[in-house]
């Protein structure tokens, strides 16, 4: 039991990760990414080859899954970043489904749908498994606070005012004489660096990565975290993502109390649940549970 | 190796008009209500079971098992719609989008429900495949590519003489004017959604007489018919017509020199191509 919390605790950890790489570019810069598991899966990818295929280690995996995922999100930016959000909202779900298409299908480039397995973690085999995913959670934790550190000092800087600025008007910022494309690029070449390297640090603990586990759902389950918790803001992120595992895992009891309904019916509650969780949050708290503060003082008008 | 070509662009014409049917539904709610419904790949799954359950279930023909497709789908449209993504509507497009993303998940997961996640096929006849010289024609795909034009002629007929259809253009052409002339912009909503979804429903029962239907039916064709869409212009009705088309012909030809399990990745390069080269699509965002 203790070990199954544990994981869970890694699992909350990966998706908050996930939500904060996705809060710089929906939270701050106000583009959507519906395919975000796209740039998940890339970072998976690139750190389980290079790891298990040409022996790098295990830290050059995670950089290089940063890199490479950075640079996707710059190329999908650059192509829509002049299109409305529409096109963004498309254009992402696609991107994601071209790199699942692509993971499933170069065999000899990704080992097709059997995946890659063995991939190398920390204490692997040396721990009890315990233990293991107590480093590993650990590993996980202290990442995400390191990486909500520096987008939280990102998110205050004038960078994160300009990307606000462009969220709320684009116009008023290119106005102001801010470079509103090449803001937009690096906002979702940061995030998507952030996805990336959630990807990575899945595939290395969960030993095994196949196309399946990237599916479109897990873009609905961060989505849904960062609408909970609150756009905009770090803590909102990551409480959010807590929630979804909460959520997730608690309607894994589901099928305790109800013995007549399949196992198939069972899983499309579950899933079901997701997709009602959304769709309350997005009506009822479109602002989260942890609301962006308004970073000035109001003006008094007398 | 020219009959090869020509057997290409025959398949890619065919399944092209299966595609324009759920390609104009997403086009139409577009061109009312200003956002990409990610719920057409649900409804396009509802239609197909709704036809399943006429056809097969019922004894239908699959001729009639096709309105019962299209009204099932579009009352859930409407029914969804007023529940759920009207509430969301004031907090912008891209929040009901995202919307309409979960609302797709919640009823994918319904018809899982219901139904199970095992292959369904229709109850057709067997029919043995046309030949003219040396191209084979399937006569089910030239139904369905028959019904398909047939529905967008009713939908042109609709949209350009009675004067409902002229509420739906003139709200789409500008909602601002159309609000001055009285024209009730929430019937036109149901009705968008009505007439869109419908589609949805009618095209994912035309895309499943082909093969087989599970619950991702409508899912797997969805990119697609957001490539269609995009690529003849967002809001374009003869525009998802061509756009879906190209893509279809598209994804037969790519099956000439690439693995075919990589078809739906060229409805996504159609739509990079045409978003770097044309932003506006092939026949600009006009409505009709």
């Amino acid at each position: 039991m203790e070990n199954y919390l544990v994981a869970m605790a890694v699992f909350a950890g990966l998706y908050g990760l996930m939500a904060l790489g996705l809060n710089v570019i929906w939270g701050l810069a106000g583009m959507v990414n519906l395919g975000l598991v796209g740039f998940f899966a890339i970072g998976a990818y690139a750190s389980a080859l290079l790891t298990v295929r040409h022996g790098w280690p295990i830290i050059g995996g995670c950089v290089a899954a940063v890199v490479l995922s950075a640079l996707a999100g710059l190329v999908v930016a650059v192509i829509t970043a002049r299109l409305k959000g529409d096109y963004l909202a498309i254009v992402t779900l696609g991107f994601a489904e071209v790199i699942r298409l692509i993971a499933a299908n170069q065999v000899s480039f990704t080992g097709g749908t059997s995946g890659i397995s063995n991939i190398p973690a920390p204490g692997r085999g040396l721990l009890t498994p315990l233990g293991f995913n107590l480093v590993f959670a650990a590993i996980v934790w202290v990442t995400i606070a390191v990486v909500a550190l520096l987008l939280g000092r990102l998110s205050s800087a004038p960078f994160g005012r300009v990307l606000r600025a462009i969220r709320e008007d684009e116009m008023i910022a290119a106005v102001a004489g801010k470079r509103v494309l090449l803001f937009k690029v690096q906002a979702f070449a940061i995030g998507a660096g952030v996805l990336g390297l959630a990807g990575a640090l899945y595939a290395h603990f969960n030993a095994y990565i196949a196309p399946d586990a990237f599916q479109p759902l897990i873009t609905i389950y961060i989505v849904l975290a960062l609408t909970a918790g609150g756009t905009g803001t770090m803590r909102g992120a990551i409480l959010g993502s807590i929630l979804v595992v909460a959520l997730t895992e608690g309607t894994r009891f589901i099928g305790a109390y109800t013995p007549w309904l399949s196992p198939v019916q069972i899983a499309s509650v579950r899933e079901a649940v997701i997709g009602v969780a959304l769709i309350l949050a997005l009506t009822f708290r479109p602002q989260g549970l942890l609301p962006e503060r308004a970073s000035h003082h109001r003006l008094e008008v007398s | 190796m020219l009959t090869e070509l020509a057997q290409t662009l025959i398949n890619g014409l065919l399944s092209g008009a299966q595609l324009a049917i759920p390609a104009i539904g997403f086009t139409t709610i577009y061109a009312v209500l200003r956002f990409p419904s990610f719920a057409v790949a649900s409804h396009a799954t509802i239609g197909a079971y709704a036809g399943f359950v006429a056809n097969v279930w019922l004894g239908w023909p699959a001729g009639v098992a096709l309105f019962a497709a299209f009204l099932v789908a579009g009352a859930f449209g409407v029914v969804t719609d007023e529940l759920v993504l009207r509430r969301m509507r004031p907090a912008g497009p891209l929040t009901v989008a995202i919307g309409s993303a979960a609302l797709t998940i919640v009823l994918e997961n319904l018809v899982r429900f219901c139904f199970g996640n095992d292959q369904r096929g229709y109850d057709l006849p067997v029919l043995r495949d046309w030949r003219i010289g040396d191209l084979r024609l399937g006569p089910e795909q030239v139904e369905a590519a028959a019904a398909a034009a047939l529905a967008m002629a009713v939908l042109f007929l609709f949209l350009a003489f009675t004067r409902t259809g002229k509420m739906m253009r003139a709200v789409a052409d500008n909602p601002t004017l159309a609000g001055l002339k009285g024209i009730d912009a929430n019937k036109v909503a149901r009705l968008a959604n009505f007439v869109g979804m419908g589609l949805a429903g009618f095209g994912g029962m035309l895309i499943g007489l082909d093969t087989a239907i599970d619950p991702l039916t409508g899912f797997r064709v969805v990119l697609s018919v957001f490539a269609a869409a995009v690529v003849g212009g967002l809001g374009s009705i003869p525009g998802a017509v061509l756009g879906a088309f190209v893509v279809g012909v598209g994804e037969e030809a790519s099956v000439l020199v690439l693995d075919p399990s990589y078809r739906t990745a060229v409805g996504f390069v159609a739509i990079l191509v045409v978003l770097t080269l044309r932003p506006r699509g092939l026949l600009g965002e006009r409505a009709y």
